[in-house]
């Protein structure tokens, strides 16, 4: 049933200042909404519990984002077409940039913010597995202060997150060192255009002499939380890439992820798709390194 | 004021809509959609999915597409909206409109001003688009009827310049 609008609350303080008050003054009261496109969805189909909502969209400390030289610091309601059409984000992080470029058409991307996707915790998201590649940090707010957390300790469990109730994602920083790397991602979905992803690999890293110096490897829609494949990396480190190689990579790939049957795949596809996609990625780290 | 009490209070909204300043008494959390349709008699953004899947309710808000129906009105105050009744210069059809009615760009017409709307955009932040980003700019857009080569045919005719033609 639609919703009632008379039923629902909605402030805009217009200051970082004014919403972490409210929250603090009231932490499990108040949701807030950015851009919309996770909330009004709910909101529009009548399902959206929260009754009070604090809008971030007018919030400028949100949305700035900055450069320096060891990192960029993205605000937290930077929208996926400002990440996009962002030259150091294109240079120097295409995987966010690709995956900003998924996420719905060129309407949602003007609306849907970075924090908003991290803060909605889908395992499905086609920019999470990228943030946690490029080792993430976030700083979460409140009145108490704030805490830098590493993104890949923020999700807990299936849309479960660090996020006390009067705490806010101010940015997410990414350390600039990742420029010298191979880099590859690809999302399976039913569709090029709007799709959520079937699986979605992310993945970079770096090969010298032949062996692998560096490799970081997460994935979508395999777990309850956007996953980073550390045992997977562990193998890798200080091989060199050989198709010997690639039933073990598979055989520890499936003990770390835990993918399910649901309404856009099944477990058994996603196992192998997974599978196939991070050998696929390994190919191109050899073609590439062999290039350069 | 008892929470119920305050939930149900209006508010004051500003914004400009097709050049023109809007005041309207509303609930913070309408949808900048049922404002247009409901409050401003604006009936060309149309209702599709209600999600933000289909883009039949693109309209521009600070010169950015947008679906209105994932607006909450309270977060267009103060900005500058524009919906298909304010794309054409009084009788002069656009030249996006003009291009969609030669190349037939258009069927049952409830995608029509979305598509139109994600074109003008499109065209605004590239001016020579190749199809392939033509097709990426339209991707938020579906038109039920399945027109796509048309509605692509005719912003590429929209692209080339006037005189050529």
């Amino acid at each position: 049933m639609r919703a009632d609008p008379t039923d629902y609350k909605l402030v805009s303080p217009g200051s970082l200042q004014g919403v972490l008050s409210l929250l603090s003054a009231e932490p499990k009261r108040w949701l807030p909404i950015a851009g919309g496109t996770d909330v009004m969805v709910l909101y529009s189909a009548g399902k959206l519990p929260n009754r009070n909502l604090v809008n971030l969209w007018n919030v400028p400390e949100l949305r700035q984002l900055e450069v320096f030289p060891d990192r960029i610091r993205i605000g937290a309601t930077c929208t996926y077409s400002s990440l996009r059409n962002h030259a150091i984000v294109s240079r120097e992080f295409p995987l966010l940039a690709t995956a900003a470029s998924w996420t719905g058409g060129i309407a949602n991307q003007n609306r849907g913010t970075l924090g908003g996707n991290i803060a909605n915790a889908s395992p499905a998201a086609d920019s999470l597995p990228a943030l946690l590649v490029y080792d993430a940090e976030l700083t979460l707010v409140s009145l108490r202060g704030e805490r830098r957390v590493p993104y890949r300790e923020f999700h807990t469990g299936y849309k479960k997150t660090v996020l006390a109730p009067d705490e806010l994602i101010r940015d997410i920083s990414l350390p600039r060192r990742f420029s010298g790397y191979v880099t590859y991602t690809r999302k399976v979905g039913a569709r090029n255009a709007q799709a959520i992803s079937k699986v979605c690999l992310a993945a970079l890293g770096r090969i010298a002499n032949g062996v692998i110096q560096d490799v970081h490897l997460a994935l979508g829609s395999v777990a309850p939380i956007p996953l980073r494949l550390t045992e997977t990396e562990q193998l890798l480190i200080a091989k060199k890439i050989h198709s010997s190689l690639f039933g073990t990579v598979r055989r520890t790939l499936i003990q770390e992820i835990r993918p399910i049957d649901d309404i856009r795949s099944t477990a058994r596809y996603r196992t192998a798709v997974a599978g196939n996609l991070v050998v696929e990625f390994l190919g191109k780290l050899t073609a590439e390194s062999a290039r350069s | 004021m008892n929470p119920s009490h305050e939930a149900r209070a209006t508010s004051t909204v500003s914004f400009a809509v097709n050049g023109e300043l809007r005041n309207v008494r509303v609930h913070p959390m309408e949808r900048l959609l049922d404002v247009l349709r409901n409050e401003l008699g604006l009936t060309g953004a149309k209702e599709g999915c209600g999600e933000g899947e289909c883009g039949s309710c693109s309209v521009l808000m600070d010169g950015l597409l947008v679906n209105s129906c994932l607006v909450p009105v309270a977060q267009a105050d103060g900005s500058n909206v524009v919906t298909i009744e304010g794309i054409a210069a009084r009788s002069l059809l656009h030249p996006l409109q003009q291009a969609f009615l030669e190349s037939g760009g258009a069927q049952c017409g409830i995608c029509t001003p979305g598509m139109i709307l994600a074109a003008v955009h499109l065209l605004e932040k590239k001016p020579q688009p190749t199809p392939a980003e033509i097709r990426e700019g339209l991707a938020g857009n579906l038109c039920r009827c399945t027109g796509y080569t048309q509605i692509f045919e005719a912003v590429a005719k929209a692209v080339q310049p006037r005189v050529a033609r």
